[in-house]
């Protein structure tokens, strides 16, 4: 991994500012579940999960995990890791829909990787606290499709006053389009176009790569010549070499099956590129050839309406997906209208009643997101070292009659009004 | 004409009934549904119970003990499946339904029914969700936007419906059954022909009403007289209807405010109205119920996209239940989908709404908002034969349509792939059409004749 002195310096006074920002707490409180749903193994019949320091200490059965004195418990019939959003707009296009409070896309250039989701994302906008209230701890959030290479997206969880106490990883993508939603008036006018500007792109990335590593190499020893000058900071340039280095993943929405097999090409093309295919409407087309790549899907929301390139859309898809095998997140999205913000638990909801099993809904709002973004470390399941996120429900989370009836992040009990 | 002749001018049409009967192909065997939890919305739901279908219309609905079955009925085991009454939407926009154009903002003339395309997969999308009687409206893009068509979602002889002819309700009188759409808040502001603000929209649909009160005094005033009849105004005419409470105005509007200048007008005018979507009713439930006012709440997933919408809750039902507002549900397809229009009472449940409350939203409370309440909206002897069986109770995500029937043929079976597709979506379900979403341009949302949120296709 070559960086350039300057990231470096970049990355201190970063880290230096988290220091002194106010800290969230990082709290303690002990769950009891009838069922306690881990993404690590089995469910666990009266389940117990202890969180000290804002992580979990120790998770099993309640017979053999005492619990420790003056822990405060909360009890449900069903508890689960706290859900993940694997690719929305929440508080980047607001509430209220205004040209004030919308964010998420930027139309003065086709492709501008460099655009930041931490620089636009509102941690008060209403539907932060709304999404959460259902048992949603954390999203991926930041730009939406609809530009060839619209901007980042962040990994943050629900809660604090600013985005430096609440993200858990500042780029966590960078997002990008394929299709009819990324034309522009001018460049790119048709796929083809768009297809070749992103080949373009990267190119100029792999040749940046090039000077920034020529630059990193010492000079040969007993000779007067010194080392290559770094090349000018380029953001744009920077991002697209972290993409082509494979450190963030490039997110491409692409719907049609001709414009996932635009991604497939590109994969093949430049194989260092770590690609998920967003949305994916038609990917039932091409699931032999996506497991082949080893490219995981954040699939729409399981009730997008069927229209445009959307129109041959399937309720089913997330169920046939996993029965090829693909790593498969369900994702909230970006509504230009209404609903403002889907609510991830219920579109798992509904691929749950049309053939995945509860297990494997459940993961598409877990375990499987985290891992396809790089956190399975600290969020996603139920398991000793990471987050305490859980989220507590009163019943089947799926069913619509049940309620949560309490969210927890980092061991902090956000709510407990049933919802 | 001389008696003799006209008791036999009487007499020719039944001679030829009769004729006709002897000549009729044998009738049709009942159908008895047998085994499942009947939910009849009139009366407590049913654990096992039978419906008997014939001829079109509600035979029997009871306790499987209680009912008899006729020997030559045809049976549909239904042991462990749940049966409801057909859904009623009373808003949604499928069919490519078009209304007013931007030269007006008052179009009570135009009618919608010019404009449907009953062979768009809307309509196979909506009994794939159990719709059986819906309510096809224009947009709220105008003060008025048109005069909408009430209609059942049948197959004539089993067949798909050609024109939209095939779908009418017919009243007493044998016109089609259809109601006004109007509009208030900010869809509809815009440049001049079209309001800027809410005072001036009042105002316009004031003068419009005034205009109308005058057209009628006309024609009373004429007694019938051909001569000192007034010219035939196509909107004025639809307009008098509503002054005489034949024609029932459904009124879009949010905000509080909004929903109090509908009930000011109401009060001036005295036309009968259903208030729709209405994200604020909440804060006003007993002002509504004080007004005797029917309100059809739309239940969406999260608030916002738009201001007056920014405090739309799904507690809504319950609330305006608590209450004593009469509340129906719609789907404003496709602003929420009409296959999963069932959603509504579960999220309405999950927030507060009473189960038998939200079933009736779903059914017989938008019937009675139609005026079709003797006709459809529940399961009792004598009503249309439009039911629909479900795979599981109509609260649970698990249920699947799995049949639809209207007036006792089946129109939606979940067992037939073609069938299925559109309950599921899938390859050659779509159609790529602009449909009607208030008020979404491809990716960008417009409203008043700006372009909000983002742009482009």
């Amino acid at each position: 991994m070559i960086r350039t002195r300057s990231v470096r310096t970049l990355a201190a006074a970063a880290l230096a500012l988290v220091a002194i920002l106010p800290g969230i707490a990082l709290a303690q409180v002990a769950i009891k579940a009838k069922t306690l749903h881990t993404m690590a193994g089995p469910p666990i019949t009266d389940g117990v999960v202890i969180i000290q320091d804002g992580k979990i200490t120790a998770v099993g059965p309640a017979a053999t995990t005492p619990i420790p004195d003056g822990l405060r418990v909360l009890e449900a019939a069903i508890a689960t890791p706290g859900l993940i959003d694997a690719r929305c707009t929440i508080g980047v296009s607001g509430l209220l829909n205004q040209k004030q409070d919308q964010d998420q896309i930027e139309r003065s250039a086709p492709i501008q990787p460099e655009l930041r989701a931490i620089d636009a994302y509102n941690p008060l906008d209403p539907l932060v606290g709304y999404v959460r209230s259902f048992g949603i701890t954390t999203i991926n959030t930041g730009h939406a499709p609809g530009e060839l290479i619209s901007g980042q997206t962040a990994l943050i969880k629900l809660r604090g006053t600013t985005v430096d106490e609440a993200v858990i990883m500042a780029v966590s993508g960078v997002a990008a389009t394929l299709g009819p939603s990324a034309q522009r008036d001018s460049a790119p006018g048709t796929r083809a176009k768009m297809v070749s500007m992103l080949r373009e792109q990267l190119i100029k990335a792999r040749d940046y790569q090039k000077s920034l590593d020529k630059a990193a190499q010492p000079s040969a020893p007993g000779t007067d010549a010194k080392p290559a000058e770094p090349p000018a900071r380029d953001l744009r340039l920077e991002l697209l070499a972290q993409l082509l280095r494979g450190e963030i993943p490039l997110l491409i929405s692409a719907n049609r099956a001709q414009d996932i097999a635009s991604v497939l090409r590109l994969k093949e093309e430049f194989g260092t590129l770590r690609l998920v295919l967003d949305s994916g409407s038609e990917a039932y087309l091409l699931t032999a050839e996506l497991k082949a790549a080893g490219v995981p899907v954040i699939l729409h929301p399981t009730m997008v309406r069927a229209f445009g390139e959307m129109e041959n859309m399937s309720i089913e898809t997330a169920s046939k997906l996993r029965a090829a095998g693909i790593d498969v997140a369900i994702q909230g999205g970006f509504e230009s209208y209404v609903p403002k913000a889907r609510i991830v638990l219920f579109e798992a909801a509904i691929a749950a009643a049309n053939g995945l099993s509860f297990e494997e809904a459940l993961a598409t709002i877990t375990i499987t997101p985290a891992r396809i973004l790089g956190v399975a470390d600290r969020i996603g399941s139920l398991e000793v070292g990471k987050d305490g996120d859980i989220a507590l429900y009163n019943g089947d989370p799926f069913e619509y009659t049940t309620h949560c009836i309490a969210v927890i992040i980092s061991g902090e009990v956000m709510s407990e009004k049933p919802r | 004409m001389p008696i003799q002749s006209r008791f036999t001018a009487a007499l020719l049409p039944v001679a030829m009934l009769a004729l006709l009967a002897g000549l009729a192909p044998a009738q049709v065997a009942p159908v008895a549904v047998v085994g499942a939890h009947i939910i009849p919305i009139t009366g407590p739901e049913i654990p096992r119970g039978v419906l008997i279908v014939h001829n079109g219309k509600i035979v029997a609905v009871g306790d499987e003990s209680a009912v008899t079955i006729p020997a030559d009925a045809t049976r549909i085991d239904a042991v462990g499946k749940f049966i409801m009454p057909g859904l009623v939407d009373t808003h949604i926009h499928i069919g490519g339904v078009g209304g007013g154009d931007r030269s007006s903002t008052l179009a009570p003339e135009v009618r919608v029914l010019d404009s449907i395309n009953v062979m768009d997969s809307g309509f196979r999308r909506a009994v794939a969700g159990g719709l059986t009687t819906v309510n096809i409206m224009p947009g709220s893009g105008h003060l008025m936007s048109g005069q909408t068509i009430y209609t059942k979602l049948r197959q004539p002889g089993g067949n798909p419906p050609k024109r939209i002819e095939d779908l009418f309700i017919k009243g007493d009188d044998g016109k089609p059954m259809w109601g006004l759409k109007m509009a208030n808040g900010t869809n509809m502001l815009g440049e001049p022909p079209f309001s800027g603000t809410r005072g001036k929209s009042a105002a316009l649909v004031r003068e419009r009403f005034i205009k109308a009160q005058e057209y009628k005094a006309k024609i009373a005033a004429a007694n019938g007289d051909p001569e000192k009849l007034p010219a035939r105004d196509l909107g004025l005419e639809a307009m008098v209807e509503v002054l005489d409470g034949k024609r029932i105005v459904h009124h879009h509007t949010h905000r509080t405010d909004d929903i109090m200048t509908v009930l000011r007008l109401k009060k001036e005018f005295g036309f009968r109205v259903v208030l729709h979507h209405v994200s604020e009713a909440w804060k006003i439930a007993d002002e509504i119920a004080a007004a005797k006012v029917p309100v059809s709440a739309i239940v969406i997933d999260s608030p916002g996209g738009k201001l007056e919408a920014a405090d739309l809750v799904i507690e809504t039902g319950g609330v305006l239940e608590k209450a004593g507002v009469n509340v129906a549900f719609h789907t404003d397809d496709w602003i929420t989908d009409c296959r999963l229009f069932l959603r509504s009472a579960g999220l309405a449940v999950r927030a507060g709404m009473s189960r038998p409350g939200a079933l009736r939203a779903l059914t017989l409370a938008g019937a009675e908002m139609l005026d079709l309440q003797s006709r459809v909206g529940s399961l009792e002897a004598g009503k249309d034969a439009d039911f629909i069986i479900l795979s599981a109770d109509p609260l649970s995500v698990y249920a699947k349509v799995e049949q639809t029937w209207v007036e006792g043929g089946k129109v939606f079976d979940r067992s037939l792939e073609s069938d299925r597709l559109f309950s599921t979506g899938g390859f050659g379900a779509g159609r790529d059409q602009e449909p009607y979403m208030c008020c979404v341009q491809g990716t960008g949302f417009v409203f008043g004749g700006k372009q909000w949120g983002t742009a482009g296709q």
